[in-house]
């Protein structure tokens, strides 16, 4: 090395030919760390666009302006309401709603009218440019109304008033999103209530014996069970001992707020230890009990964080399936249902359903209901992380 | 004054009834283990009367429903192993990999950013992936496995091992990060010292230290991934395969969990009480898991002295 | 003044008896360091010899550290340091562009105030730099370097053996001669210590101090201490950091007895007057 001919490299005494190998291995090994991260943001950049792109469309529906007539005759055979050359064209579900239509309007009766009436799930599909399965004489009806402007995508209002449906065009999320709302109702009701008082009692009553560490540990391992089980539980114990009706938002908010119960517990504590000590010695001092000061001072200071801890506990039962599966709340339920003892289904569970339907038109349907549920997981997330921020006290 | 005695008494009473009150609910979550561990044990130990145990965890042949069922979970269980193993085998490096970036080369404002945009792939609802599995990275296997010659399934355990490992990054990568970066700077600056570069002080001296950390979050990536259901019930098969191809349709616990208790069965039958059996070894399997999980964790706390994990 | 004068005497003997002009290792020429707004040192200019110690002393936060950081760019770690000015190391300026700071590094070892040993075994503090390095094959070669280094840093009868245990079961003494030894292992021709015995007792001190005197023979040493005795008792140099300045630097006993400036005696007779 001291001979080298190179005279800048000989003067300098820290020229070390063997730290080059060296340093490009750190180098890879950078560009690997950095290669991992980029691969899982882009995943989830790839995915959430996948997703969008999948579901967009499902928020257009097609329609075609054509003349309806209302009468009697068309009342009982509703089929003739339109013109023979429409019928495989025109969605059943629509003609099947003429009955109502003139019920709610009755000055519709004994009139032609021309009407935006919904297109049957393969239209659509052409309308979309996706794959479709119509015969050549229909196609180009089609072909002549879509070129008069007569058949248009507009928006598919269907798809937030209507339960689920076996014909696609016609099936949309209602349902499904009452079904979640009645199901995290109870889930609430359960799991807010005892969630916080089984943190009250581990961080400002327990005395640090054997009892409570086995409730500490109990959580923990509680929190790591698989949802499946909770379902299995479920089943067991609700449904087959307790003799709860089975699919009904009862029984699945029940078994949900035991799977939300550690993420509200653990949560709560750690709201709760943020308080400082000197409150309480300021309530006791002020002659309190405890339960006075717990419940006048401690309480109302951890309130924001027990909330943010109860609204992402909220979302993940919000998104959980297969316990519900399990318990029977994936069954078909076009109507939504109206009390939490009737059988309902959930949004992820309707995700599920439709997921597994062998028409094309479901897959954006199912997209566009993961875009849904997305959504209002994303807003209830921004909603704890906006609490938590708004009031972040700097003890 | 015997008003105020009385108030007194009063306040002491109800003070009482709220500490009882208290205590009730926190027994709820202990009362709750054991009630998934029991109802599942008791239907289980049903199941065990009229099968042989033995042969559920020995045999090959899994066939519910027909007039002469066998239940051998063998090929159950391959399944959910090697289905569970292609996750790791994703999520592992690329999470460890995101964890030591986050840590150890982005700045804290970066790293402040890079981890709630990771955590919101644990917050996808699993049945989002399923569908993701299902009807794009399945679809892609078959047709790239086409173009090289090779046949493979719309329900290869490939697709949902690989979206199911996409799913637990977060879960190695948030909780790596926490014990990587509570390993003691002056390690690494001592190592650095020595004329390290960052990458030999990473692998030798923090990676060693964080060890019992990261085996931690491995642990509870594993046992996330062998109770995940949805990923599976949606893109993975219903068919019992003990096979090493991963190209081939297989089956897992959880799949024949949701399969069995699905539909309209009598439920004092084997058919679905094989569920329950299912369930049962699950249950043990995970709950071991995360015994040991939080075990090592301690351990590492209890080494650096520290409260925040 | 209260400073034992044996001490100092030592020294002053010490000196005479090698009787060598002292050779320069390291020229600091005109350096100046900022953590992005905070100018942390200002025009620092230094020579420091080859076989000497040398201390840098002053109140907490004039910059000791922080110089100490410069000469083996341990700085450049963090973000928002700039550092202007010439640090000459065998008359290179290991500043230049063409210098690699992890070449600096296997040259200039550094010795922290806490000791750090790595949680491996004692053989594996030792072995792991040399390895790495290349200094050395693992087998005999590396068995003979850890003993070596183990007895330069007087360690070696207190852990010959037990070489397989973690270095964190050793003492705090024994765990900072630990570390020394680390260094040693690398060959450096610089050894920085930053307070190496400021989280140590005593006796412990004691054995540190009596290990610099050796290695001084082969190494410059550079320390910083807020130990003025230790100063007093160990340096050949010392330097007089203020807030950033470099207020004086002569030999030892030139700043104890008979300092140059106002500073420097305030300093050195607060502490002890
Ligand atoms: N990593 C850093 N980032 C920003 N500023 C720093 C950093 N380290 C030191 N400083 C600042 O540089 C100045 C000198 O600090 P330095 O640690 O060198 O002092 P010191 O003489 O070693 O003090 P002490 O005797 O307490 O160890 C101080 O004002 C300090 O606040
Ligand atoms: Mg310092």
């Amino acid at each position: 090395m001291k001979n080298i001919n190179n005279k800048t490299l000989s003067d300098n005494p820290f020229y070390d030919p063997s730290l080059s190998k060296r340093h490009s291995k750190a180098r890879r090994f950078k560009i690997f760390t950095i290669t991992c991260i980029v691969f899982a943001l882009s995943f989830l950049v790839f995915f959430l666009g996948d997703m969008i792109v999948k579901g967009l469309p499902a928020f257009q529906q097609s329609y075609m302006q054509i003349d309806v007539s209302y009468n009697d005759k068309t009342i009982a055979s509703t089929r003739k309401a339109i013109d023979k050359k429409y019928r495989r064209i025109v969605s059943r579900a629509w003609l099947r709603n003429i009955p109502n239509q003139v019920e709610e309007s009755p000055e519709l009766m004994n009139t032609t009218q021309s009407t935006w009436v919904l297109v049957n799930h393969q239209v659509d599909q052409y309308m979309k440019g996706h794959y479709f399965k119509i015969k050549s004489k229909e196609l180009k009806i089609i072909e002549d109304m879509h070129a008069q402007g007569k058949l248009q995508l507009q928006f598919n209002r269907i798809f937030f008033t209507q339960g689920d449906s076996k014909i696609p065009e016609n099936s949309g999320l209602k349902s499904a999103i009452i079904g979640s709302i009645l199901t995290l109702l109870v889930t609430m009701v359960v799991a807010f209530p005892m969630g916080v008082m089984t943190a009250v009692y581990l961080e400002e009553f327990a005395d640090d014996n054997r009892w409570t560490q086995f409730i500490e540990v109990n959580i923990n391992n509680l929190a790591a069970i698989p949802s499946i089980l909770f379902g299995l539980l479920g089943l067991a114990v609700f449904i087959n001992l307790f003799g709860l009706p089975r699919s009904s938002p009862l029984v699945g908010g029940l078994t949900l707020a035991l799977m939300t119960l550690p993420i509200i517990i653990v949560s709560s504590r750690a709201a709760l230890r943020s308080v400082p000590d000197s409150i309480r010695q300021a309530g006791y001092g002020l002659g309190l009990t405890k339960v006075q000061v717990v419940q006048d001072h401690v309480l109302p200071l951890a309130f924001p964080g027990i909330m943010t801890g109860s609204i992402i506990g909220l979302a993940h039962a919000m998104g959980e399936t297969a316990p519900l599966i399990i318990i029977g709340m994936i069954a078909f339920i076009p109507d939504s249902p109206g009390s939490i003892f009737e059988a309902a289904t959930v949004m992820p569970a309707q995700i599920f359903t439709w997921a597994g339907m062998p028409e094309r038109a479901y897959i954006e349907r199912t997209a566009a209901g993961i875009m849904v549920l997305l959504s209002v997981l994303i807003s209830l997330n921004a909603l704890a992380i906006i609490l938590r921020k708004k009031f972040e006290v700097k003890w | 004054m015997k008003a105020f005695e009385s108030k007194k008494r009063h306040n002491e009473i109800k003070e009482q009834l709220i500490k009882f009150t208290l205590i009730t609910a926190a027994s709820v979550s202990i009362l709750t283990t054991f009630g998934v561990l029991f109802s599942i044990l008791f239907e289980a130990i049903e199941f065990f009367q009229m099968r042989s145990f033995w042969y559920f965890i020995t045999g090959t042949e899994w066939s519910p429903g027909v007039a002469d069922s066998k239940f051998g979970a063998l090929p159950i269980f391959s399944g959910t192993f090697i289905i569970t193993l292609i996750a790791m085998a994703v999520a592992l490096p690329i999470g460890l990999g995101s964890a030591i970036f986050m840590s150890e080369y982005a700045s804290p404002k970066l790293r402040s950013k890079l981890k709630p945009l990771l955590e919101i792939l644990a917050g996808i609802p699993t049945v989002v992936y399923g569908f993701f599995a299902a009807i794009t990275v399945a679809p892609f296997i078959v047709n790239f496995f086409t173009l090289l010659g090779v046949q493979a399934s719309f329900n290869s355990a490939l697709a949902s091992g690989i979206v199911m490992g996409i799913m637990i990054i977060p879960v190695i990568s948030s909780l790596s990060d926490d014990v990587i970066s509570a390993v003691p700077d002056s390690q690494r600056k001592a190592s650095l010292a020595l004329g390290m570069t960052m990458s030999e002080t990473i692998k030798n001296i923090v990676l060693p230290s964080a060890l019992p950390g990261i085996i931690s979050a491995t642990l509870l990536g594993l046992s996330k991934a062998l109770g995940e259901t949805m990923i599976v019930v949606m893109a993975a098969g219903l068919r019992p395969n003990l096979s090493w191809n991963i190209l081939e349709d297989m089956t897992t616990v959880t799949v024949r969990i949701v399969d069995a208790l699905v539909g309209d069965h009598e439920f004092n039958s084997p058919d679905t009480l094989s569920a329950f059996a299912l369930g049962l070894i699950l249950f043990i399997v995970t709950l071991v898991l995360n015994i040991i999980s939080v075990a090592l964790i301690r351990k590492f706390k209890e080494k650096y002295k520290i409260n925040t994990l | 003044m209260t400073t034992n004068p044996n001490d100092i005497s030592s020294n002053t003997i010490d000196d005479s008896s090698a009787q060598k002009i002292p050779e320069t290792k390291i020229t600091v020429r005109d350096l100046n360091l900022y953590y992005g707004d905070n100018h942390a040192l200002h025009n620092i200019d230094m020579d420091i010899y080859k076989n000497k110690i040398t201390a840098l002393i002053g109140p907490s936060g004039c910059g000791k550290s922080t110089f100490l950081r410069c000469l083996n760019r341990m700085n450049d770690l963090i973000n928002s340091v700039r550092v202007d000015g010439e640090v000459f190391i065998d008359n290179k300026n290991i500043y230049d562009k063409d210098v690699d700071e992890v070449s600096v590094r296997k040259r200039v070892g550094m010795v922290f105030q806490q000791p750090n040993p790595f949680p491996k075994s004692i053989y594996d503090n030792v072995s792991y730099a040399p390895l790495k390095h290349g200094f050395v094959k693992k087998g005999n070669s590396c068995n003979e370097l850890v003993e070596k280094s183990l007895i330069q840093a007087g360690l070696w009868e207190e852990v010959k053996d037990k070489l397989s245990q973690p270095g964190t079961s050793l003492s705090g003494g024994q765990q900072q001669r630990l570390c020394i030894a680390r260094t040693i292992a690398v060959q450096p021709d610089i050894i920085l210590m930053d307070e190496p015995t400021s989280a140590l007792d005593p006796i412990s001190t004691e054995k540190i101090e009596a290990l610099m005197l050796e290695l001084k023979e082969k190494y410059a040493i550079i320390t910083v201490t807020h130990n003025m005795q230790q100063a007093g008792r160990v340096a050949d140099y010392t330097a007089f950091f203020h807030m950033g300045d470099l207020i004086e630097y002569a030999d030892t006993e030139t700043i104890f007895i008979n300092p140059g400036k106002k500073k420097t005696e305030d300093y050195i007779t607060g502490r002890y007057g």
